[in-house]
């Protein structure tokens, strides 16, 4: 019997080429986009999605163009840092991304749920495991591909904790994102940035530098500093815990 | 994917694409050469992951919309809660009232509702035998 490859007509399916197709789709709605930058950590808690928003809007006060898509699709946060109340009914009836402080735009799996609302899928409920993970990666691939971001200079990516989202962005993306990676002080939380660093680095992933939150307070360690000598990286911005607009606006400077 | 008729030793051809409305999926292929047909069926977790893949078997007919998978596949909420289903619901002690809720939403969804009302939450009490709640 002749095997898969053997049978040379082509499959009307052409499940490689719909594949091809969003890949492409992706790269062409992103293409514009001058760069594409993770915030990420790896560790739960540490305040990604609060410097995510917060850099964006220092960028946009700087004038530069900037978008947010916040990839962490079971705790969206972004709406919420960056208020619009508009935000929800603009992004459900059109690819245009929402608007938020600072003319900051974002795309958020908030702004498709009810308040309160966990991220479910319809389908069957029994061993969900199975496929949601791909359903999720599926909504990030629309969210990059469909949503018409425009001419950006700059994209940041609010990946939630762990290393799931950031691989599958690197198969959707093709390349692999630059990096800012954002820790607090403690060596528990050096610990697992540690192994996101390395993930990042092993996938060819730029490091931009650390930026090490929750600086001043009852947090002790040395964790911005240590990564930033392991991973021959800079640690970009050291935020206290009542930071100022212009602590955003040195950070957002150095990108 | 694809369907060799092995007696013929000839690739099948797609034939159609069926969804039922029970989470499965039916695909027939076609022998050009003997004309036998046979039917791939998916229950409802396979069915699911080709979904996920935002792909469609046969073929797509027309480019994707945008959004088109979150649209299609994530619940983006419950059913509507009329005034007076809302001041009934908040009578329920707190410590039991989203266990309740999720109970009216679940039947709703079953059934097609788009607004819980009272009358509503009167039906499923008696179908569901939730007498007190």
């Amino acid at each position: 019997m002749r095997t898969y490859h053997q049978l040379t007509d082509p499959d009307r399916s052409g499940l490689g080429d719909q594949i091809g197709a969003q890949r492409k789709r992706v790269a062409e709605r992103l293409a514009a986009v001058r760069r594409i930058v993770a915030v990420m950590s790896g560790k739960g808690g540490v305040g990604k999605s609060y410097v995510t928003a917060h850099l964006a809007r220092g960028l946009a006060r700087a004038g530069r163009s900037v978008g947010v898509l916040d990839a962490d699709l079971n705790g969206p946060t972004i709406p919420g840092l960056l208020r619009d109340s508009d935000a929800r009914r603009a992004t459900q009836e059109s690819p245009e991304p929402a608007s938020g402080l600072d003319g900051v735009k974002y795309v958020s799996m908030g702004q498709f749920l009810e308040e309160g609302s966990p991220l479910s899928f319809k389908g069957p409920t029994a061993e969900s495991f199975v496929w949601r993970g791909a359903m999720e990666a599926a909504a990030l691939r629309e969210f990059l591909g469909d949503v018409e971001w425009g001419d950006l200079e700059v994209l940041l990516l609010d990946l939630p904790p762990g290393m799931q989202r950031y691989i599958e962005l690197c198969d959707i993306l093709g390349n692999p994102p630059s990096v800012l990676t954002v820790t607090i002080p403690t060596p528990e939380s050096r610990d697992a940035v540690r192994r996101a660093m390395r993930a990042a680095v092993d996938h060819g992933s730029e490091l931009l530098g650390i930026v090490e939150n929750m600086v001043g307070g009852e947090l002790k360690g040395t964790a911005g500093d240590d990564l930033a000598a392991e991973f021959a990286t800079a640690v970009v911005a050291r935020i206290p815990w009542h930071p100022t607009p212009d602590t955003w606006n040195r950070l957002a400077a150095q990108l | 994917m694809k369907f060799l008729c092995v007696e013929c030793d000839q690739q099948m051809t797609f034939a159609r694409r069926e969804l039922p409305g029970d989470g499965t999926l039916a695909a027939t292929f076609k022998c050009p050469k003997c004309g036998r047909v046979v039917a791939m069926l998916t229950n409802p977790m396979e069915t699911q992951l080709v979904s996920s893949l935002g792909v469609e078997i046969g073929g797509r007919t027309v480019p994707a919309e945008p959004f088109e998978m979150v649209r299609a596949n994530v619940v983006t909420g419950g059913p509507a809660w009329s005034g007076d289903a809302q001041e009934r619901l908040a009578r329920v002690p707190s410590f039991v009232r989203g266990m309740v809720k999720k109970i009216y939403a679940d039947y709703a969804r079953e059934h097609g509702i788009t607004e819980i009302t009272p009358a509503i939450m009167d039906n499923a009490r008696t179908e569901l035998g939730l007498e007190g709640m």
